[in-house]
């Protein structure tokens, strides 16, 4: 045994061990709950849907509060995300809500692009996190996370289908968000229209391969109210904060001629449904969904982009150092390669022009040449015609002087010779 | 910590249901499980093996795993050993790393350093599984707390205490430990006690530190326990009976010193501080002080020191604000930077040479001109020489035209005169 000493220390497997008492970490989780309720906990809803629709309304009724949103014109060029953090406390639990609205949504006449804002805003929030868990001094712990956890999607009461402009947004959006459905206004559809349309609804999304939030069924203790839940999607939901007084209480309902319709009457619609699921009962599930699944994918799909790999074609695991010192000498020689095209390219414009201008000064001195040569031959020319010109007037001279000294050789005897004359006179 | 700003959170009139976030936490937080690795290192023979089995409550030691002292080394070793314990529904996966032969040569100079590396290197993995683009579970298996045993002496920290606790507290949560604190009296081990802790604070070594809470029960209790540190512990594997009850303890001639009697020693403290209220702190400090130090370390050595080899690694300047952000960031800044210088540089070489150009083009035009110029003026001279002859042609075909006219009258007339 002795010399198995270190090996047994060596070994990985983990051995299962009894107490022999009360030691204390089943303490660990209270310990672990008090330390992340002291800063308080972060929540970031997205609601989308039609101007008019109710986001507001239900946001306000769900959380017994305000918040400040100014009504929405239908008149919007596109459709803008308008966010807003509020600090909300129930009992001790601190929890930064933020709620995303989007303004606009289905106003336009052309909606093909509506959802592109979404989808940017939403891969924003993720890319800001992403930025931080990169930098080389991060705080991850003090970082307010505004990526959206859910998102819920109000379908318009129309008791026949869901519109296509439902299905493109929420297909585009169902990869990187929980989506949770919800119809809004229920109240103007009766119980049997109801049952209907979310039977219509849920077939749809099915056929169209979108993927909805499903409440988690593995924990014991919230399953089977889980599961009893995932049947009622999509919720049928009303808003309100009106007070009406039904018997001898006040409740937030509607209230008609024909009676009222109270928001916390699960007869009346799914609100208490909405709210035990998405608050009480799922948040922290969502949570988790949104960091361990969504924002992995999102930051794969980034990181991938960016050529990052883990394994290199030898399947040798790259450490986070290496795929950055290898990224950076990439980049470092991509940057030179520039600028070698870059000095490359002027070089070769470089030459080309003074090719170029070579080909003109040859030209030119050509011309010169040719000129000169022309000028050449035109004063040869010229001394050419001057030559014959002088030599005329010599010639001419020599018979002016010839015929003069003929003349006076004449008046000395000019009866005596008749035939010189006529000799003369031939020349 | 966000702080909530000048204004109150909002009032909620009535019920709305988040307040059950922290039961939704708990409940997911038992499902997963909680995982706690722990190192002891000290001398051998100082009851560390015992103590662990104590805390635990549990034969993490016993003689088929033996504990460090009874593995004999020739060098510094780092072993660890993994239990899963349950509790209360709550399962913790429990990794003791130990250090046998720590200490225990005749030359001790640089046995910490196995112990530095070992510690490196698990940060390293979290790091590396933490950076992979495929990210799966990852496991933790980061030293959490190290508890450093030290030697009842009396007297003061040995230099090998002090070497190892300097070089220790920035990469680990030092719980300094009295071993065997049954050596020593009541006031022996006061004195011994404030010994230490003036030597800790005349090195500037760093031990864990409670931290601070708005809890005022709370703020005492942590009072009560820095008053008492560093913590003078006692261990034992034996149950004896004392007064029909039974306890831990150790059976002397003269009595039994009990391991949970707070009088007796700071067991109990240490237990409840460790196990029952601390343990989360002590993973949260080392995630966030001591991890990301070594992080921010690492990577900056990436940075601007990546490409270049002009700088040494492992360099934090301060001068590097760059440190604000990912590297990532840093190149796609650099990448633009380079981009507009060498927009700037195309632009001064495109002025440079339009210039140049523009020079020769007008010499060359220059030159055009010049050519011109004197063909135009040849070319004047040649008409003028031409016009000259011509003239001069004029003028003698003038002449002899006139003269031979003359001559044919006298011809003429001398032809007249000989009829």
């Amino acid at each position: 045994m002795a010399a198995n000493d270190g090996d047994v220390f060596a070994q990985k497997e983990k051995r299962n061990l009894e107490l022999r008492g009360h030691v204390g970490f089943d303490s660990l989780p209270d310990q672990l709950v008090r330390k992340s309720v002291a800063p308080g906990f972060c929540f970031n809803i997205l609601c989308v849907g039609e101007t008019g629709i109710g986001k507001s309304t239900l946001m306000n009724t769900l959380f017994n509060t305000t918040f400040e949103n100014e009504e929405a014109s239908h008149f919007q060029t596109e459709v803008q995300m308008r966010p807003e953090t509020d600090d909300l406390q129930e009992s001790n639990v601190n929890l930064k809500l933020t709620t995303v609205h989007t303004v606009g949504f289905g106003d336009q006449i052309n909606r093909e692009e509506s959802y592109k804002p979404i989808l940017e805003y939403i891969d924003t929030q993720f890319g800001r996190y992403l930025e931080e868990e990169l930098k080389i001094q991060r705080s991850l712990f003090n970082f307010h996370d505004t990526r959206i956890h859910t998102c819920l999607y109000f379908i318009a009461p129309t008791g026949h289908s869901l519109k296509s402009l439902d299905l493109v947004t929420m297909k585009k959006l169902d990869s990187k968000v929980n989506i949770i459905p919800v119809i809004a206004k229920a109240d103007t559809l009766s119980k049997s229209e109801l049952d209907k349309f979310k039977i219509k609804i849920m077939s749809e999304l099915v056929s169209n391969g979108v993927q909805i939030y499903q409440f988690p069924t593995e924990d014991e203790a919230i399953a089977e109210i889980n599961t009893s839940m995932n049947t009622h999607l999509p919720f049928a939901v009303v808003g309100s904060l009106e007070d009406v007084k039904v018997g001898n209480k006040m409740v937030k309902a509607r209230l008609y001629p024909w009676g009222s319709v109270q928001v916390e009457n699960e007869n009346h619609c799914d609100f208490v449904k909405l709210r035990e699921m998405l608050l009480r009962v799922n948040m922290e599930d969502l949570r988790e969904q949104t960091h361990a699944r969504h924002y992995e994918l999102y930051r794969r799909c980034k990181l991938e982009e960016m050529g990052f790999k883990d394994t290199d074609p030898d399947s040798q695991s790259f450490s986070l150092q290496d795929t950055y010192e290898a990224k950076r000498k990439e980049f470092l020689v991509d940057l030179q390669l520039k600028e070698e095209q870059m000095r490359q390219m002027f070089v070769n414009k470089v030459k080309e022009t003074e090719a170029e201008l070579k080909e003109k000064e040859k030209e030119l001195h050509d011309r010169f040449e040719q000129l000169k040569r022309m000028h050449q031959g035109e004063k040869k020319n010229l001394e050419e015609k001057r030559r014959e010109l002088e030599e005329e007037m010599n010639a001419f001279n020599r018979k002016k002087v010839a015929a003069e000294t003929l003349m006076g050789q004449t008046l000395q005897g000019c009866s005596q010779q008749p035939f010189k004359k006529d000799k003369d006179k031939k020349n | 910590m966000f702080t909530f700003g000048p204004q109150q959170p909002k009032n909620l009139e009535g019920y709305v249901g988040f307040a059950n976030l922290p039961n939704q936490v708990y409940r997911k937080s038992v499902k997963r499980g909680f995982e706690f690795t722990l190192m002891v290192v000290g001398e051998s023979g100082l009851g560390k093996s015992t103590l662990i089995n104590s805390l635990f409550l549990t034969d993490l030691y016993s003689p088929e795993y033996p504990g460090p002292s009874h593995r004999v080394k020739k060098t510094v070793q780092v072993e660890q050993s993994k239990v899963l314990v349950k509790e209360g529904g709550v399962q913790l996966l429990l990794t003791i790393v130990d250090t046998p032969g720590f200490g225990d040569a005749v030359d001790n100079s640089n046995c910490w350093q196995p112990v530095i590396d070992y510690i490196d290197s698990k940060f390293e993995d979290y790091l590396n599984a933490e950076s992979r683009v495929n990210r799966r579970l990852m496991p933790d298996s980061r030293v959490l707390c190290c508890l450093y045993f030290i030697a009842p002496s009396g007297h003061g920290l040995k230099p090998l205490d002090i070497e190892f606790m300097k070089r220790l507290h920035e990469k680990v949560n030092i719980i300094p430990l009295i071993a065997k604190a049954d050596t020593m009296t009541p006031e022996e081990c006061q004195l011994f006690k404030k010994q230490i802790m003036k030597e800790i604070q005349d090195h500037k070594i760093r031990v864990y530190e409670f931290p601070e809470t708005d809890d005022e029960e709370e703020m005492k209790m942590v009072k009560r326990i820095k008053d008492r540190l560093p913590l003078a512990v006692v261990g034992s594997n034996t149950i004896i009976e004392v007064n029909g009850k039974r306890v831990r303890g150790r059976q002397y001639p003269w009595g039994v010193a009990e391991v949970e009697n707070g009088e007796h020693c700071d067991f109990t403290i240490l237990r409840n501080m460790l196990i029952r209220t601390h343990m989360q702190d002590l993973k949260d400090v080392t995630n966030n002080v001591h991890y990301e130090n070594y992080r921010s370390r690492k990577l900056a050595a990436v940075t601007y020191n990546g490409g270049d080899g002009s700088k040494s690694k492992g360099q934090l300047t301060k001068a590097e604000t760059s440190d604000d952000m990912s590297p990532l960031a840093q190149m796609e800044e650099e990448r633009r930077d380079h981009v507009s210088k060498m927009k700037k540089m195309e632009q001064e070489m495109e002025q440079v040479f339009e210039m140049k150009v523009k020079e020769k083009l007008q010499k060359l035009r220059d030159s055009e001109a010049e050519l011109q110029r004197r063909h135009e003026q040849m070319k004047k001279n040649l008409d003028a020489q031409h016009r000259e002859l011509e003239e001069r042609r004029r003028q003698h075909e003038e002449e002899k035209g006139s003269w031979e006219g003359q001559q044919r009258i006298l011809e003429q007339q001398k032809l007249d005169a000989s009829k």
